[in-house]
């Protein structure tokens, strides 16, 4: 029977399965074992204790009384906000360099590529202290702060700016906003499928731009049309009201937007230099302007090829955003590094920073691949 | 696969899986067996706080927390040099003592409650009797610390004073807006900078901060201490042996200042002294030695390295400016008071 091939073989990833898992048993076990005998306390019963410290910026509501559970959760929303900003901002950027590297611009081109070589070349953490010296070391003391028409003022405490007064008009106008949004979306693939049936064209220009812009307007004005800002004024140590943006958020977003803009800026350029020359000289012959040539032809072939690199720059995004820890910006891990610190659990706390990273990178490859099947060359 | 394959599999998996049990098993023996099996202490320290435990000019760990290291290596080791000092900041600090990556944490920790019942760790004593204090830039005219409504304040996270802070605003019905970064050099750095109103940590930290200003006199450190923060030694539990050994280190410096022994003058009192108390301490009368498994010579040792905690005191603190106050002997209305050595 042991000179089956096939016995063999399932025999041998057995017992290396089997290994495998009794590694695994033997380091928990032999952990457990360890903590117990030095009295570490283990669990997760400490989540629901009072935490105790601040946190600087948060999304939802917290104060130093609420648990560790609630502070991991803002440091989560914090992560959150800069991964997704990021991600936004850095294929902006990243898109247009990359298109700048190859124009026949020739001083435009050779600017893109020096942009690409210098902030892919130099670490990330380095560009943090960098972002963070300038906001923290060039920008004025809050009481000698810029000020800008006089709705916004900018000081080593950051950018604090003017914000509409609470009235229910205004959030009826975000929801507005939003709902226009998903109408616009709508509308558009229904203007699609009416030319697919009939060749019909319908409009989707302007009936997009005025749901997305038309009804957070009308929401505002039916709602009384208030005007009155809240504009911040110096009184103590910092200006009160408005709104701020703290330097360690801009120092991190900027940071990691322009940084990994770079690898993006090469990926779209690959992606691009992989569509077939034959379709742009077909789109020239056509009669289609530069522009429609890059937006109608290119980029969408273009994009099979790029999404599948972009989503590793995406997850390298999200997982780099745990830098943020060395300039201050209260992320998960500066929550968890606290918490580690406060309650001796190290175990504990980096395991729930492994499952976050983790379910926050899946979800992001889930959703792109999900894209890469919408986008895949269909053959009929 | 073939049965050579398979046995390469195996012997990787074992060259995998060997080291990554072996730190687990080797911490798990007494420190105090491993101490004088290895002829060396490792003590995790500061990464540089001037005054506790920063490496001076030459690369040599200076301050009383380094001290502290020293005098046990002298009294466990015979040799004050025996040490290898593993800086920690204060996120890693328990961790590394957890680990058994150091023996023994003397780097300015507070001693809690919590600290001594839920990591696995004792404090072995106080070394420094610390508070919390706020430093403030001079010009913008704050007298206390009640002043400080909105202001934005720089910490150091993970520690006491990351606590203190909050609950003393919350029990003030005050305001602030912490700014957080774990690496002492970067906060200080963002404080000079004003990217803080306020920077606070122990009253002792300020002044060695403060030092460091690019002009020490444009900052002023407040009156108010708004916390007890007392410094010492941290062991790991269940080495009772290295505990004791510790204990009556620090004690034993502080009872020799009582009894004006110093560096200079230990052999001297040793070969001359009729008095009891000194005879005892210098190991000529009675079996103090012995009885913590050393020899009776183990604290003239310590001494001859260090000095008493005067002499450790005025050497490495004294250059912050820093009064004896509350770490002035008992009798001289201070806290330090040893139990007797008898």
């Amino acid at each position: 029977m042991f000179r089956s091939e096939r016995v063999r073989s399932i025999l041998y990833q057995a017992l290396l399965l089997a290994g495998v898992i009794g590694l695994g048993w033997y380091l928990v076990s032999n952990t457990l074992h360890n903590l117990e005998t030095r009295q570490i306390q283990v669990g997760f019963a400490f989540l629901s204790r009072e935490a105790g410290f601040e946190i600087a910026e948060k999304h939802i509501a917290y104060e130093a009384s609420d648990s560790y559970l609630r502070a991991f959760l803002v440091g989560l929303a914090n992560t959150l906000v800069v991964a997704a900003l990021g991600i936004f901002f850095a294929t902006i950027i990243g898109t247009l360099i990359g298109i700048a590297r190859l124009s026949s611009n020739w001083l435009l081109a050779k600017l893109a590529s020096a942009y690409v070589e210098v902030m892919r070349n130099v670490p990330l953490l380095l560009q943090l202290f960098v972002w963070y010296g300038i906001f923290t070391e060039l920008l004025p003391p809050v009481k000698e702060s810029i000020e800008v028409g006089g709705w916004l003022f900018v000081s080593q405490r950051g950018f604090r700016f003017a914000w509409p007064a609470e009235h229910v008009a205004w959030s009826a106008a975000g929801w507005a906003f939003l709902a226009g949004i998903v109408l616009a979306w709508l509308w558009r693939g229904h203007a699609r499928r009416t030319q697919i049936a009939t060749g019909r064209q319908l409009p989707v220009g302007w009936p997009s731009l005025a749901l997305v812009l038309g009804l957070p307007i009308a929401a505002w004005a039916v709602l009384g049309a208030p005007t009155q800002f809240d504009v911040p004024e110096l009184s103590g140590f910092d200006f009160q009201g408005g709104r701020v943006i703290s330097p360690e958020f801009t120092a991190l977003l900027l940071g990691l937007s322009t940084y990994t803009a770079a690898f993006i800026a090469e990926v779209v350029r690959a992606g691009i230099l992989a569509v077939d020359k034959g379709q742009g000289e077909a789109a020239m012959a056509l009669g289609l302007t530069p522009g429609q040539r890059l937006r109608l032809i290119t980029l969408p072939q273009a994009l099979r090829v790029i999404i599948p690199p972009m989503t590793s720059q995406y997850l390298n995004l999200a997982k780099n955003s745990s830098l943020a820890v060395a300039i201050g910006y209260p992320d998960l891990v500066a929550v968890a590094n606290t918490t580690m610190n406060q309650t001796g659990q190290a175990i504990e706390a980096i395991a729930i920073l492994m499952a976050v990273y983790l379910s926050i990178s899946l979800s992001i490859s889930l959703f792109m691949n999900w894209y890469n099947d919408r986008v895949r060359l269909v053959e009929r | 696969m073939t049965k050579t394959a398979w046995f390469k599999r195996l012997a990787i998996a074992a060259a995998i899986a060997v080291p990554a049990m072996a730190p687990l098993s080797a911490s798990a023996g007494p420190t105090l067996d491993a101490i004088k099996s290895k002829g060396m202490l490792r003590c995790g320290v500061n990464t540089g706080l001037l005054g506790f435990s920063a490496p001076d000019s030459q690369g040599k760990w200076t301050g009383i927390d380094a001290d502290f290291c020293k005098a046990v290596a002298a009294v466990i080791l015979g040799d004050p040099n025996k040490v290898q000092f593993v800086p920690t900041n204060a996120q890693n600090r328990f961790t590394a003592l957890q680990s058994g990556e150091v023996d023994m944490l003397s780097r300015n920790t507070t001693w809690t409650s919590s600290r001594d019942a839920t990591l696995g760790s004792v404090f072995a004593g106080t070394l420094f009797y610390d508070g919390q204090g706020f430093m403030v830039k001079k010009s913008a005219n704050i007298k206390r610390a009640a002043q400080l409504n909105g202001a934005t304040v720089c910490v150091q996270p993970g520690t006491t004073t990351e606590l203190n802070l909050s609950d003393y605003f919350r029990s003030k019905k005050m305001t602030f807006k912490p700014v957080v970064i774990a690496e002492l050099n970067q906060i200080e750095q963002a404080f000079f900078a004003g990217r803080c109103d306020v920077y606070t940590t122990d009253i002792s930290g300020l002044a060695a901060t403060r030092l460091k200003a690019p002009n020490k006199d444009d900052y002023v450190v407040l009156p108010d201490a708004i916390s007890k923060e007392p410094l010492g030694p941290m062991i790991r539990r269940g080495d009772w042996e290295f505990f004791t050994i510790v204990r009556w280190t620090l004690f034993g410096l502080i009872e020799a200042e009582e009894y004006g022994i110093t560096a200079a003058n230990a052999d001297k009192l040793k070969a001359e002294s009729k008095e009891p108390q000194i005879q005892r301490l210098v190991g000529t009368s009675g079996d103090v030695g012995k009885g913590l498994g050393l020899d009776n010579d183990w604290l003239v040792r310590a001494l001859k390295s260090v000095g008493n905690y005067g002499e450790m005191y005025v050497r490495n603190i004294g250059p912050l400016g820093i009064e004896r106050g509350q770490n002035a002997l008992w009798k001289d209305d201070g806290l330090m008071y040893a139990p007797p050595i008898r």
